[in-house]
């Protein structure tokens, strides 16, 4: 006798694609989708018979007119008889250039306030706590706005440092803080790469960048070869020394190979002249969104150290490790896991706030393509859609990124 | 096995707690503690929770501070003074009761870590050492895997495997077993037999009492951050003197 073990076979009854667990799921999705397609097919329909009702057709063609407008802050070449793409160009590059310069230094700043606000120094403490007290819970428009305002009301104007009895006098001889901005002396190379201008300027600053790759894959080496040393005598020889050699001394031989100078800047009619200048505008972005951001980030990197939990602390004590090694080597490596995720989401925050800029007139990609060149054009759905794309194309690669670094760390379970 | 207790322990002292007070804030944790720990002597430590057993352990370490009277291990007078700190945590070993392996280095790196950065032991010879103690626990094949993929008996022994690579004098356990499941604590507790067969010497606090009769050459009761009384396993379990003791004893010994 035989015992049959399957279950009876049962033909597929429409009934079942509700009641079966193995097709509803499938079922309510494929209707799920079909209604989706319908919304959809909905509001675009709509939006093609309004527009055709306007009379509005999308067209691209307005990027290659020229601009007609000028930007006085820029990375590139541009005049206002440059074309629209240019100005969307060069507000893209203000808009990174402003987002970098803010993500490094508010995680300087917030690393910084995080670390210490868990000092055991009471006043150090207390400050930090105020600092990222104060900075996280006012707006950031307040702050760009107190910031410009500060700025532009209590610095001198140009003509202050004229005369014979000027009442405003260059910092140290070299740097003006001005109402417009603040210039600083601007790096030329005299030698090899010829007369001062933009071009060799550039390319100086290229081999100049290289050099340090150079120099970053040199201290690789050295260490790499102190791991060694290490694991085959157990005793780490002293690197610092030779770490410092191998990343200043190439870079200090190019710059006098190349004859670096600095060109201070003058006074040269109603303003400076030479050096460069960092207009009030940048600064205050720059400033805003770093001590606004950077309260944030002290916060997460408070989070995770203080996620590592203290048995960590007390086991590598009880092996004899000392403190400062318990950092690197335990804690730190196990906050980072904590402290990244959130930071990389603080990094698209300033990303995106920095299209506050038109604020106070910083000629960011939202000033330019979504603003000026939009109400020039009357191209408003094509110039919002570009905006919204750039915006989404740097936010999803830096969380890309960060999704990366993520999967490499992860801790292993089962 | 059962013979472990009746070997032999040597006259030299190992540690030795002098009138010592600690207190947390306002609360007096520990009170005139005198205690004596010759070398290869085996030590169970228990009494109800709070009575602050594992704060005494602790402080023989520096993971806490004490405020009053001394500690000395091996000679060394434990103070605020580091290099002494660092001395004595090279001689003693210490387990957990929540293991506290480091989650993000594998298991061999774990055991490899403080041979390497504070004996300076060449990688090679580390990781020698790592799996001969790693072999001891019985557990070799697990060396390349992550904490977080071992039982926790098996993260147990890996964290007394760990202890013993930097080859201490003395061993301090801090309720090893009491979070585990009852067939895991058997494994470690047949690691802590074997290690005491060594000659080692250990302070336990567990309330493995099992473990007591079999192992310890004595026993400390502890209530209200002072010792009660102590006494060769025998004569505490079946003859115990003070009151506090005989509640406690029939409390966890009768069911």
């Amino acid at each position: 006798m035989t015992i049959m073990t399957d279950p009876p076979k049962e033909s597929f009854r429409l009934s079942m694609l509700l009641n079966d667990s193995r097709y509803r799921s499938l079922t309510l999705q494929v209707i799920a989708a079909i209604l989706l397609a319908l919304v959809i097919f909905y509001l675009a329909n709509n939006v093609a018979t309004n527009l055709a009702a306007l009379g509005v057709s999308i067209s691209f063609d307005f990027l290659g007119a020229p601009a007609g407008y000028d930007i006085n802050q820029r990375l590139i070449e541009y005049t206002s008889q440059s074309s629209n793409l240019q100005a969307a160009f060069v507000g893209i590059l203000n808009t990174m250039l402003v987002a970098v310069l803010a993500c490094i230094t508010a995680t300087i700043l917030g690393v910084f306030a995080g670390v210490l606000r868990l000092s055991n120094n009471w006043l150090v403490s207390k400050l930090m706590s105020i600092y990222v007290e104060i900075f996280r819970n006012i707006p950031l428009l307040i702050w760009i706005l107190v910031i410009y305002g500060v700025m532009t009301v209590v610095l001198p104007a140009p003509n202050a440092f004229r005369g014979d009895d000027p009442s405003a006098s260059m910092f140290m001889g070299i740097s003006a803080f001005t109402n417009r901005g603040v210039y600083i002396p601007g790096p030329e190379f005299s030698r090899i790469f010829g007369e001062t201008g933009i071009l060799s300027a550039g390319i100086g600053w290229l081999v100049a960048i290289a050099i340090l790759v150079g120099s970053f894959f040199g201290a690789r080496i050295v260490n790499k070869r102190a791991t060694r040393i290490q694991e085959a005598t157990g005793v780490r020889p002293a690197t610092l020394a030779t770490n410092l050699a191998i990343w200043f001394l190439p870079l200090i031989a190019f710059f006098i190979i190349t004859g670096l100078t600095f060109v201070v800047p003058v006074l040269k009619g109603f303003n400076f002249g030479g050096g460069i200048k960092i207009g009030a505008p940048l600064i205050a972005m720059w400033l805003a969104l770093s001590v606004y951001t950077g309260a944030f980030i002290a916060e997460n990197v408070r989070a995770g150290i203080q996620a590592v939990s203290k048995g960590q602390t007390e086991a590598a004590g009880a092996l004899g490790i000392r403190p400062g090694r318990i950092m690197s080597l335990i804690i730190l490596p196990q906050a980072l896991r904590v402290i990244i995720p959130p930071m990389i989401s603080n990094f698209l925050n300033i990303t995106k706030n920095s299209s506050l800029a038109i604020l106070v007139g910083y000629a960011d990609v939202t000033a330019t393509l979504g603003g000026i060149t939009l109400n020039q054009t009357g191209r408003a759905i094509e110039c919002v859609v570009l905006l919204m794309l750039f915006y989404l194309i740097i936010s999803l690669t830096i969380s890309g990124v960060a999704n990366v670094y993520n999967n490499s760390t992860k801790l292993k379970e089962r | 096995m059962a013979e472990v207790a009746k070997m032999q322990v040597s006259d030299e002292v190992a540690i030795s707690i002098r009138n010592m007070n600690k207190w947390y804030g306002t609360f007096h944790v520990l009170r005139d503690i005198d205690l004596t720990v010759h070398q290869g002597e085996r030590i169970v430590v228990c009494g109800p929770s709070g009575s602050g057993k594992s704060t005494l352990i602790r402080c023989i370490n520096a993971l806490e501070e004490h405020q009053q009277g001394s500690i000395e291990v091996d000679g060394t007078l434990l103070s605020s003074d580091l290099k002494n700190i660092d001395k004595i945590r090279s001689e003693v070993g210490m387990c957990f009761q929540h293991f506290n392996l480091f989650p993000h280095l594998s298991i061999l790196e774990n055991l490899t870590l403080a041979p390497i950065w504070v004996r300076k032991t060449p990688k090679k010879e580390a990781e020698e050492l790592a799996m001969h103690y790693l072999e001891k626990v019985k557990i070799p094949d697990q060396a390349n895997k992550f904490p977080g993929q071992l039982s926790g008996g098996q993260q147990q022994r890996v964290a007394i495997a760990r202890s013993l690579c930097m080859q201490p004098r003395i061993m301090l356990f801090d309720e090893p077993t009491s979070a585990l499941d009852p067939e895991m604590i058997k494994e470690v507790l047949d690691t802590m037999i074997e290690l005491a067969e060594d000659g080692m010497t250990m302070i336990c606090v567990t309330h493995e009492m099992g473990f007591a009769r079999q192992v310890a050459n004595r026993v400390i009761f502890m209530d209200e951050g002072q010792i009660v009384e102590q006494n060769e396993p025998e004569e505490f379990f079946n003859n115990p003197q003070s009151p506090r003791t005989q509640l406690f004893l029939s409390q966890i010994l009768g069911h």
